[in-house]
Order: C-alpha cells, then sequence, then structure tokens
C-alpha cells in the first residue's frame, strides 16, 4: 500500500532557505540545494519550497534555486507561493516542480484551480488553505494567513475539489508555531469526505505527534513539517523508523 | 546514447536530469536518424491515453519505433508510455496502443474499493516477481517507488517482473523481451528511480 509521506516545507527568500529562529532567537537561513539534499538522503518523501520573496528579481533566484535542487534531488517537488496565473504554473513546472500548490491566488480566482488541472492535470494542482477558527467556524484566511476571507473552509475545501484540486494542503493556523501537536479536529472534518489526498501541516512538535495524526485519522497522507526539521531536533530517518515501529507505514531506507 | 521519444507530452525536465546525474548520455528527439542510432530509446508520457497516441501518430514515427523495437533495441516506456506498450487501453474509449506487450490498460476505479484515492498517488513498495529482471539489477524486494497514475495494465501476468499493492496487482514494471516499462517515474524515485534507470543503462 501506499506509504504514509513526511514533508519538510522550505521557505526561500532571495535565493536562501529561512530557517526560523533558533533556541538563541537567532534568525538561521541555508542553502535550499544543500539543504534538499541533506533531507533527501534523510528520507524526506518530498520537499515543497514556498516562494516567499515579493520583488519579480526575487522570483528568479527563486525559479533558479528550483531548477538547481532538481537537478540533484529525484524525489517529488511541490511549489507555491507566488502562484497567480497559468503562466506562473508553467515558470515553476519548467524548472523541474513536479506540483504546484495554490493558496490565495486561487482565493482572488477559483478558476485558477480549474484551469491548471485541464492544462497539467489534477495531480499537479495542490490547493493549500491556511485556517483558523473564528466564531465557531472554521475560516479559510488568505495573504500567509493574515486576511479573514470570510470563507468556510470546509466549503472551500470541498469546491477546491470539485474544481479539480489533486491535493489538500490543511495548515491549521491556530495549531502552527504552537507544537502542541497537529490540529486533529480540522484534519478529521477535511479527511472525512476528501477523495484526494490531505496534507497535514501545522502544530508537529516532536515524533508523537506525528504518530498521534496517523494513528487517529488512519486514511491522512502526510505530515508536512519546518522549523523542527531545519532546527534538526526531529531527525527525519529516525522519526520515520519510529514511526513504522509503531504500525505506519513508511518508506525506509535500504542498506546497500 | 539513450533516444528519449519526444512527442510533446509531458515535461521531461527530471527525466533528462536524472539520466544525466547517472552519467548517461541522453538526447530528446523525433529524428528517426538520431532513433536508430541511439542505442536505447525511452518513451516518456504523461496525460491521457488517447490523446498521447494521437500525438505519437501524429510525429510519423510509430512505424519506426515498432521497426526498432522488433530489430531489438532496448526500449523503455515510463509510465503513460508504459502504458502505450499494450495493446489497447479504455481511457476514455477504447484505443489501441503500440501492442508491444499483451494487455490492457483500465481504470483503477473500477477495481479497488473506493475507500482507495485514486490516482495510486505516492510510494509504494515493489513486489518482485521476476528476480532476474535486468532493471532491478540493483533493486532489492520491498524498495519504494513514486507512483501517479489512475489507469493500470491488466491480463499481462506473464509480462510482469513487479507488482505494487493497492488492494490489486498493480503492474510496476513489465516486460517482453528488449521491450520494458515503468508504471511509476523512476526519475522521481530517489535512489530506488536512480538504480533502475541506472540498470537500463547498462543494458
Amino acid at each position: 500500500m501506499v506509504t504514509k509521506r513526511i514533508i519538510p516545507c522550505l521557505d526561500v527568500r532571495d535565493g536562501m532557505v529561512v530557517k526560523g529562529k533558533n533556541f538563541l532567537g537567532i534568525r538561521e537561513i541555508a542553502d535550499p540545494v544543500e539543504l534538499a539534499r541533506f533531507y533527501n538522503d534523510s528520507g524526506a518523501d518530498e520537499l515543497v519550497f514556498y516562494d516567499i520573496t515579493a520583488s519579480a528579481e526575487g522570483r528568479g533566484l527563486f525559479t533558479d534555486v528550483l531548477e538547481r535542487v532538481a537537478r540533484e534531488v529525484f524525489i517529488p517537488l511541490t511549489v507555491g507561493g507566488s502562484i497567480n496565473t497559468v503562466a506562473d504554473f508553467d515558470r515553476v513546472l519548467k524548472c523541474g516542480a513536479d506540483k504546484v500548490s495554490v493558496n490565495s491566488g486561487a482565493i482572488r480566482n477559483p478558476q485558477l484551480i480549474t484551469d491548471g488541472a485541464k492544462r497539467y492535470g489534477s495531480q499537479c494542482v495542490v490547493l493549500s488553505m491556511d485556517i483558523k477558527r473564528v466564531d465557531g467556524q472554521f475560516r479559510l484566511f488568505a495573504k500567509g494567513g493574515r486576511e479573514d476571507t470570510g470563507i468556510d473552509a470546509i466549503e472551500w475545501a470541498r469546491q477546491g475539489i470539485a474544481r479539480g484540486a489533486g491535493e489538500l494542503v490543511v495548515n491549521s493556523i491556530d495549531t502552527d508555531g504552537v507544537r502542541g501537536g497537529f490540529d486533529i479536529e480540522l484534519l478529521e472534518k477535511i479527511c472525512a469526505f476528501s477523495t484526494v489526498p490531505v496534507i497535514a501541516s501545522g502544530g508537529a512538535g516532536n515524533m508523537e505527534h506525528f504518530l498521534d495524526l496517523f494513528k487517529k485519522i488512519p486514511n491522512i497522507d502526510a505530515g508536512l513539517a519546518a522549523s523542527i526539521f531545519h532546527l534538526k531536533e526531529v531527525a527525519i530517518n529516525d522519526l520515520k523508523k519510529y514511526l513504522s515501529e509503531n504500525g505506519i507505514e513508511m518508506r525506509l531506507k535500504y542498506d546497500r | 546514447m539513450i533516444a528519449i521519444v519526444d512527442y510533446g507530452v509531458g515535461n521531461l525536465f527530471s527525466l533528462c536530469a536524472s539520466l544525466k546525474k547517472i552519467g548517461a548520455e541522453a538526447i530528446v528527439t523525433r529524428d528517426p536518424e538520431v532513433l536508430t542510432k541511439a542505442d536505447k530509446i525511452i518513451l516518456p508520457g504523461v496525460g491521457a491515453f488517447g490523446d498521447a497516441m494521437d500525438k505519437l501518430e501524429s510525429t510519423g514515427l510509430v512505424p519506426h519505433i515498432k521497426k526498432l523495437a522488433a530489430e531489438g533495441k532496448p526500449f523503455m516506456g515510463i509510465c503513460l508510455g508504459m502504458q502505450l506498450l499494450f495493446d489497447r487501453s479504455f481511457e476514455f474509449g477504447e484505443k489501441q496502443g503500440l501492442g508491444f506487450i499483451k494487455g490492457s490498460v483500465c481504470a483503477l476505479a473500477d477495481d479497488i474499493p473506493t475507500t482507495l484515492k485514486v490516482p495510486h498517488m505516492g510510494w509504494n513498495a515493489l513486489d518482485i516477481v521476476a528476480p532476474d529482471e535486468p532493471l532491478l539489477k540493483y533493486v532489492k524486494q520491498g524498495e519504494c517507488v513514486y507512483y501517479v497514475h489512475s489507469f493500470y495494465a491488466k491480463d499481462c501476468d506473464e509480462s510482469v517482473a513487479a507488482y505494487s499493492e493497492y488492494s490489486t496487482r498493480v503492474p510496476g514494471i513489465v516486460r517482453q523481451g528488449n521491450v520494458c516499462g515503468c508504471q511509476f517515474h523512476p526519475e522521481k524515485s530517489g535512489e530506488t528511480g536512480l538504480n533502475i534507470l541506472r540498470a537500463f543503462a547498462e543494458v
């Protein structure tokens, strides 16, 4: 059967990965190609790159980074950030991306999901959603989680699938950065109806949180995290070994 | 030299990069002479069967490719390129394939429980049934490869070298003489995938 996936997420600004703050509060950055190679060697099942630069110049740097990574690392690569048009799909796919993640661009223009799916296939279109509880409702946020759209996030997920999204990334703003575990309540709600793979994001603080996720929601497909991997608090090969020993199907490294 | 058939489907960036990584010389081409001169041929492909077959036919290369395969040139289809090797597919109505390998390409959704997601997407283990398969020279039982597909080959048991389990047995590697195919993406399957490409390059 298909294994559960562990996915590190890399935010790229001006050609470098922003790793977050270390325990001394100092902002750390890293070379994306080196980091991608490191994660590939430690057993990551996929890599997600978010372009967090705003300038056109930064965008050029980003595709350059992407191309360099894709020449070195041969696992699926998902790319997001500033994807607003089908031309943006084309730009990143040409540089070696396999899937394109849309978020705010799809909120502004939902047709982007359909157009991307028609042109490149649903398997290529990932709908990424930033979700937060507001007035007892799961609310969809835009612009990196800064703007409440007033849209019901569960309904948005349903629509996204109907429009042709081939995968969902569910990022809980409520649990993000708290490191108290994934947002099981939200994820369960979406997994209950999703006919496409669902990737859990936001809240992972230790290995037990991943086990809890896969045990509590058997049909969830992947767990995504950033800082705990970047700051080497959790090593991906240790995590996968731990999950495998606890009955979760994982792709493990083979001794040659 | 490995010739990758260029017939306007799919993105060949990763395939070219992975062949380069293992030190194999590769060229993307639709020139019949280049195909004749090549030591080996790879038929890539993503998308829908009928559309891809139409595009391949419109290059005018089909008779030439059939001749080269019949002459014994090592030939590998990847993903949809592998499906094209079969007699026929039932994706959006029946459509004839290249007919190199006996069997049909059918919808996964018809043969698996509705609780399982389609496409069959992600890493799945190889269950090797033909240990002598040249492509598997550097691959061990149970190694995982990366799949993305909604249709799969059926009625081709005698040609299958390795399966993956997805409630039904999905042929992962097939072979008929010099013609072989991978349903998964070796260019996206990490070390295991590179080793499969390396084995093909060494055939």
